[in-house]
C-alpha cells in the first residue's frame, strides 16, 4: 500500500483511523467507494460536515427550489443518517473541522473536539463566490439579509421562505451560467419576478458560444424572465432598514429587487488546507492519486482540490476521482492513476436540453466546423472536427444526438463522411439504438457518475426492471435527462427478461392498469362494486388499502348507480363525517361561500347544546366545525340540524371560500360572492382523487386566498375573471398557474366543471392539484380543456353534468342507517369525547 | 349470555353484515369483530396501540386492518404491524355459531 505505514501501527489486526473532513458529495461518494473495497476491514472511518444532514444530492436544490422535489423526498438524501451507522461510520454533522496538525496527525473541530487520523482525506468542497459589490454585507461581515448564495439546503430554504413569504416578490439572480438560470427558473415558478444580470455578452458562456447563448436566452425569456447581458453588478442597494431594494450598475443603471441571489461561480473551499500549511494554488494542490503535494496520507478529492492545474466544479470529475482514491487508499489498485477528466455536459437548463463539449468553435483554419441554427424553433447544434477527431459539439433544445457525440468525443466511434449526420439522423443509427453500441465505460448519468457498464451489471445480478436498476445505482435520480437512455440500456441488457415496472403508474397496487386503463376496463365488464372489481381485475384478491381508491373510482364512473358494499368506503365516507384522534367525528354542515343567517346560527347552538358538543370552530373554509360528536349521535344531529352535509371529511369537492365581493366591499370589482355560491351549488360533494379546496374572491387584493386554491378565481374589473388552478397552501404552498382570463361568472363554472372532471378522470388518486397540474403542465391544460385541441370538452361535459344531477345529500343516510353496525361505537367502553372540552 | 366452552358469545351475526366490523366488550375489554367477505370472521383488540384508533372502524380484506387514523397495517394472522416500532394487536379465536358470534378472549 502506497501510505505509509507508522511505526505505532503495531498490530497488523488494528484498523487504521480514515478521518474525511467533509460530507458533501464528493467525501461521501469516496467513503462509499471505500467501504465497497472492503474498506470497513481497513479502517475506522470518522467523517465531520458542517451541514447538520446526511449527505445530499445538490443537484437536487434545483428541484427543490422549482417545487418539483421536496426537501423530505427520499432521493435527495444520498446517505441518511442511517446509512453511517449502518456502515460503522462516525459522523459529526454540525460541527467542522478548524485546524489540521500534519505532524501530529490530529483534526482540531470548531466544538473543541479532536480527532486523531493515520489517513485523511479533505473534501471541502467549494463555496458560493460573492463578487465585491457595495452594500453586499452587513458591518459583521454576514451577507446582507435578503441575499442567497445557491449551494445549500440552508439557501434554498431561505430563498423558498422569502419567494413565498408575500405576492409580487423580485429577485435579481447574478450570474446567467448554469446554476443561475437555474434559481431563475425555480423562482419564476414560485411565482417571483425575476430578472437575470449576467456580466459576459451571452448566456451560459462557459458551454456555449454566442449563437448557443442566443437560442438560450429566447428561452429563458419565454419563461417570463428577464435577461441583462453585458451588464456588470456593482453595488447592492438597501432601503433605510437595511432590506434589499435593488442592483446597480457599472453603467449607472439600476434594477429593483426584493431578493438577490448571487451565482456568479464558486470557488475551492481551502482556507483549512491552507492554515494547515498545504499547498495550495486555486485549489489543493494533488498527484495523479489524489495526493497532497508532498504528504504522505493526506489526500483531497472533488471540487477543493487542483489536479494537473485543473479545478472542476461540475459532479463527472468527482466519481472519476473518488474511483481512483479508493483504489489507492484500500491498495484494490495501488497504482490507480487519475488523469483529468474531459468535459461533456449533458443537462436541462430551466427546461431547456443542452448538451456541449470540448472546444466551442473552430479555432484553426483547417477545422472543420458544420452549424444548424434555427432561433425560431429553439435548436441550435454544431460540431468541430479537427483531424478527423471530434473535438466540440454542442446541442440545444433537440439533444437526440448527444450520446452519438459523446462517444465520437471520446473516440470511441469513427466519425461518419458525411459531417451533417452527426447532427440528424440521416440513416445514421437513431438514439434508439445507441444503447447497444454504447462502450461499458461511458457515463450515462452524469449527476450520479454512473456508467453503462454498472447498469449493465445491475442487470445481470438480478435487477430487470427500471425502477429497480434506478434505486440501485442511482442512475436517473439526480436532473433526470438521462432517463430515457437508462431505460433504453436496462431494456437492451435485459432482453426478454426484462419486467416492466409499470406498477408506479397504476391506480392501486393490486391491479395492474394505469387509471384511464383501469376506468376502461370498469366500464366495459360493466363493474359496479368494489369486491367486483377485485374478483375481476385483482390477480390477488382483494387489499384493504385498495377500497377507498376504488370506492371513489366507481362513484366518479356510475355515479349513484355504483353499487355500495359495506366496508368498500372508509370511515368518514360510511359516516360522512370526519374522525377524530380519540374516535368521535366532527360534523361540519354546508355553509355556502361562507354565508349564514340567525336560523342556521341558531339551530347549530341548539344542537351544540343538546348533545354536549365539546367544541365549536371556525374553519379555514368558512364554515363551523362541530367537534367531538359521538358515532352513534350522528343521524341525530343532521337530523336536528336540517342542513345539507359540506362535505368536511372526504377526498371530495369541498367549499367555496368567498369574500364579500361587491355587495359590502367598497374595492370589490367583482360579485364573489354570488360566484361562489353557485359553483359550490353546481358541484358540491363530487368525489375527485383528493380534497379540492376552491375560493372566489373579488378583487386581486385576495381576501380569499384564491391564489392558492385547487381552483382560484379572481374578479379583475371590466367584468374579467382570472381562473388559477393548482394552488396550495397547506403543507405544500404554491401559487395557482393562470389556467383562462374569462369574461362572466356562466363561464367560470363552466371551466370550473371541466377541470373539475378532467382531473377527476386523469390523476392518481390522492394526487393534489399543485401536484397534477404541474406535472401536466399548464399550457398543456390550457389547450385541452380551454382550447378544446383534443375535441374531449364535449364529454367533459357531458359526464360533469350527469355527476352534478347525480348529486343526493349523504346525511340523508339518517332516515334509515345503510347497516346495523354504520353508526355502532367502535369504542364501546370509552367514555367520549376524550377530546378537551372547551 | 352463557359461555360456550371459555367463549364468550358476544352478539347476533345478523348485526354484522359482509365486509364490517364493530366493537364489542368482552370481560372488561374492548374487541374488534370483522366479518370477512368470505362469510368469516376474525377478532382483534379494538384499540390502536399506535394512538388508540378505534379499530373496529378501519377497512380490512382476509389478511389484514387498516387502522382509520394513521392507515397502519396489522395482520390477522398474529396481530403484528406492517410497519416497525408501533406494537401489534391481540389477535383473538372466533366463530359463528348457529348466529350467535362467539370470542375467546
Amino acid at each position: 500500500m502506497p501510505v505509509d505505514v507508522t511505526p505505532h501501527d503495531d498490530a497488523t489486526t488494528a484498523k487504521r483511523k480514515l478521518v474525511v473532513v467533509g460530507n458533501g458529495m464528493a467525501g461521501a461518494r469516496t467513503v462509499e467507494e471505500i467501504l465497497s473495497r472492503g474498506g470497513s476491514e481497513l479502517f475506522d472511518v470518522t467523517m465531520i460536515g458542517d451541514e447538520p444532514y446526511g449527505n445530499y444530492n445538490r443537484i437536487m436544490l434545483s428541484h427543490v427550489l422549482s417545487g418539483e422535489a421536496t426537501l423530505d423526498d427520499d432521493d435527495l438524501m444520498l446517505n441518511p443518517m442511517a446509512w453511517y451507522r449502518e456502515n460503522g461510520v462516525t459522523l459529526y454533522s454540525g460541527d467542522s473541522a478548524e485546524g489540521i496538525d500534519r505532524f501530529a496527525k490530529t483534526v482540531t473541530c470548531a466544538s473543541g473536539r479532536v480527532i486523531d487520523f493515520d489517513v485523511l482525506i479533505i473534501a471541502t468542497g467549494s463555496n458560493t463566490f460573492f463578487p465585491n459589490m457595495d452594500g453586499l454585507r452587513e458591518s459583521d461581515g454576514r451577507l446582507a439579509r435578503g441575499v442567497f448564495g445557491f449551494r445549500t439546503i440552508e439557501d434554498t430554504n431561505g430563498m423558498l421562505q422569502m419567494a413565498t413569504s408575500r405576492d409580487d416578490v423580485r429577485a435579481v439572480v447574478i450570474g446567467g451560467g448554469l446554476l443561475g438560470l437555474e434559481a431563475a427558473y425555480g423562482l419564476k415558478t414560485q411565482g417571483v419576478d425575476v430578472d437575470v444580470v449576467h456580466s459576459p455578452g451571452h448566456l451560459m458562456n462557459q458551454q456555449l458560444d454566442e449563437r448557443g447563448g442566443k437560442v438560450l436566452r429566447n428561452k429563458i425569456e419565454e419563461l417570463g424572465v428577464g435577461v441583462h447581458t453585458g451588464k456588470r453588478t456593482t453595488a447592492v442597494l438597501r432601503n433605510d432598514d437595511g432590506t434589499v431594494s435593488g442592483v446597480g450598475f457599472a453603467d449607472g443603471e439600476s434594477l429593483p429587487a426584493d431578493m438577490i441571489v448571487v451565482t456568479a461561480g464558486i470557488r475551492p473551499n481551502v482556507e483549512l488546507a491552507r492554515s494547515s500549511g498545504l499547498v495550495i494554488e486555486r485549489g489543493i494542490v494533488v498527484d495523479d492519486q489524489m495526493r497532497c503535494e508532498d504528504e504522505g496520507s493526506i489526500y483531497a478529492v472533488g471540487e477543493c482540490c487542483q489536479h494537473r492545474s485543473e479545478v472542476y466544479g461540475l459532479v463527472a470529475p468527482l466519481w472519476e476521482q473518488a474511483v481512483v482514491l479508493a483504489d489507492v487508499i484500500t491498495g484494490a489498485n495501488p497504482h490507480a492513476e487519475y488523469h483529468g477528466s474531459r468535459l461533456t455536459t449533458k443537462l436541462k437548463v430551466a427546461g431547456v436540453d443542452v448538451a456541449a463539449m470540448g472546444v466551442k468553435g473552430p479555432e484553426r483554419e483547417d477545422d472543420e466546423f458544420v452549424q444548424f441554427y434555427e432561433p425560431r424553433s429553439g435548436i441550435y447544434k454544431s460540431v468541430v472536427v479537427r483531424d478527423d477527431k471530434l473535438i466540440g459539439a454542442m446541442l440545444l433544445g433537440d439533444i437526440s444526438k448527444a450520446n452519438f457525440l459523446t462517444q465520437a468525443f471520446d473516440e470511441k466511434v469513427p466519425l461518419p463522411e458525411e459531417r451533417i449526420s452527426m447532427l440528424f439522423d440521416m440513416g445514421t443509427p437513431s438514439a434508439e439504438t445507441g444503447a447497444a453500441e454504447l462502450a461499458d465505460d461511458v457515463q450515462v448519468c452524469n449527476c450520479n457518475g454512473v456508467t453503462k457498464g454498472d447498469i449493465v451489471s445491475c442487470v445481470r445480478s438480478g435487477c430487470t426492471s427500471v425502477s429497480e436498476v434506478c434505486a440501485k445505482t442511482r442512475a436517473g435520480k439526480g436532473c433526470g435527462s438521462c432517463k430515457p437512455l437508462v431505460g433504453d440500456i436496462v431494456e437492451f441488457a435485459a432482453g426478454d427478461a426484462l419486467t416492466v415496472d409499470k406498477s408506479a403508474d397504476w391506480y392501486v397496487p393490486c391491479i395492474p392498469l394505469t387509471k384511464p386503463e383501469l376506468i376502461d376496463a370498469i366500464k366495459r365488464q360493466d363493474l359496479r362494486s368494489v369486491s367486483e372489481v377485485f374478483e375481476n381485475l385483482a390477480p390477488d384478491g382483494e387489499d384493504a388499502t385498495a377500497k377507498m381508491p376504488l370506492s371513489s373510482l366507481l362513484r366518479v364512473i356510475w355515479g349513484t348507480g355504483w353499487n355500495r358494499e359495506p366496508g368498500a368506503l372508509f370511515v368518514n365516507d360510511r359516516v360522512h363525517a370526519n374522525i377524530q384522534r380519540d374516535g368521535t367525528f366532527s360534523v361540519v354542515p354546508q355553509m355556502k361561500g361562507g354565508v349564514t343567517s340567525p336560523q342556521q346560527l341558531r339551530k347549530i347552538a341548539d344542537v351544540a347544546e343538546k348533545y354536549d358538543i365539546p367544541m365549536i370552530k371556525a374553519t379555514g373554509g368558512q364554515r363551523l366545525d362541530l367537534l367531538g360528536v359521538k358515532k352513534e349521535d350522528l343521524p341525530k344531529v343532521w337530523d336536528d340540524l336540517g342542513m345539507p352535509s359540506g362535505y368536511a371529511y372526504g377526498k371530495s369537492f369541498r367549499t367555496v371560500k368567498t369574500c364579500v365581493g361587491t355587495d359590502y366591499c367598497r374595492f370589490g370589482l367583482g360579485d364573489s360572492t354570488a360566484l361562489g355560491i353557485a359553483i359550490e351549488t353546481r358541484y358540491q360533494g363530487l368525489e375527485s382523487p383528493a380534497k379540492l379546496k376552491l375560493a372566489v374572491t373579488g378583487c386581486p387584493r385576495n381576501c380569499a386566498e384564491a391564489l392558492c386554491k385547487d381552483f382560484g378565481v379572481v374578479a379583475i374589473g371590466d367584468g374579467k375573471w382570472e381562473i388559477l388552478v393548482g394552488g396550495a397552501a397547506g403543507a405544500h404552498i404554491r401559487k395557482g398557474d393562470l389556467l383562462a382570463t374569462v369574461d362572466s361568472p356562466e363561464e367560470v363554472i363552466r371551466l370550473c366543471g371541466i377541470f373539475i372532471q378532467y382531473y377527476r378522470e386523469q390523476a392518481k388518486w390522492l394526487e393534489r392539484t399543485y401536484a397534477w397540474v404541474p406535472r401536466i403542465g399548464i399550457e398543456e391544460l390550457r389547450a385541452i380543456l380551454v382550447d378544446d385541441r383534443d375535441g374531449i370538452v364535449a364529454g367533459l361535459q357531458e359526464r360533469i353534468d350527469e355527476a352534478v344531477a347525480d348529486y343526493v345529500d349523504p346525511w340523508l343516510d339518517r332516515e334509515e342507517p345503510r347497516s346495523p353496525a354504520q353508526f355502532t361505537s367502535a369504542l364501546p367502553l370509552l367514555p367520549l369525547p376524550q377530546v378537551p372540552v372547551r | 349470555m352463557t359461555s360456550v366452552d371459555a367463549g364468550v358469545p358476544v352478539g347476533s351475526i345478523d348485526d354484522l353484515l359482509p365486509g364490517e366490523g364493530r366493537a364489542y366488550p368482552v370481560d372488561g375489554r374492548q374487541v374488534a369483530v370483522f366479518r370477512m367477505t368470505d362469510g368469516t370472521l376474525r377478532a382483534a383488540d379494538a384499540v390502536c396501540p399506535h394512538r388508540g384508533g378505534p379499530i373496529a372502524d378501519g377497512q380490512f380484506d382476509l389478511g389484514h386492518v387498516v387502522c382509520p387514523l394513521h392507515q397502519y397495517v396489522f395482520r390477522f394472522s398474529d396481530g403484528g404491524c406492517t410497519a416497525d416500532g408501533i406494537g401489534s394487536l391481540g389477535v383473538y379465536r372466533v366463530e359463528d355459531r348457529d348466529g350467535r358470534i362467539v370470542v375467546w378472549p
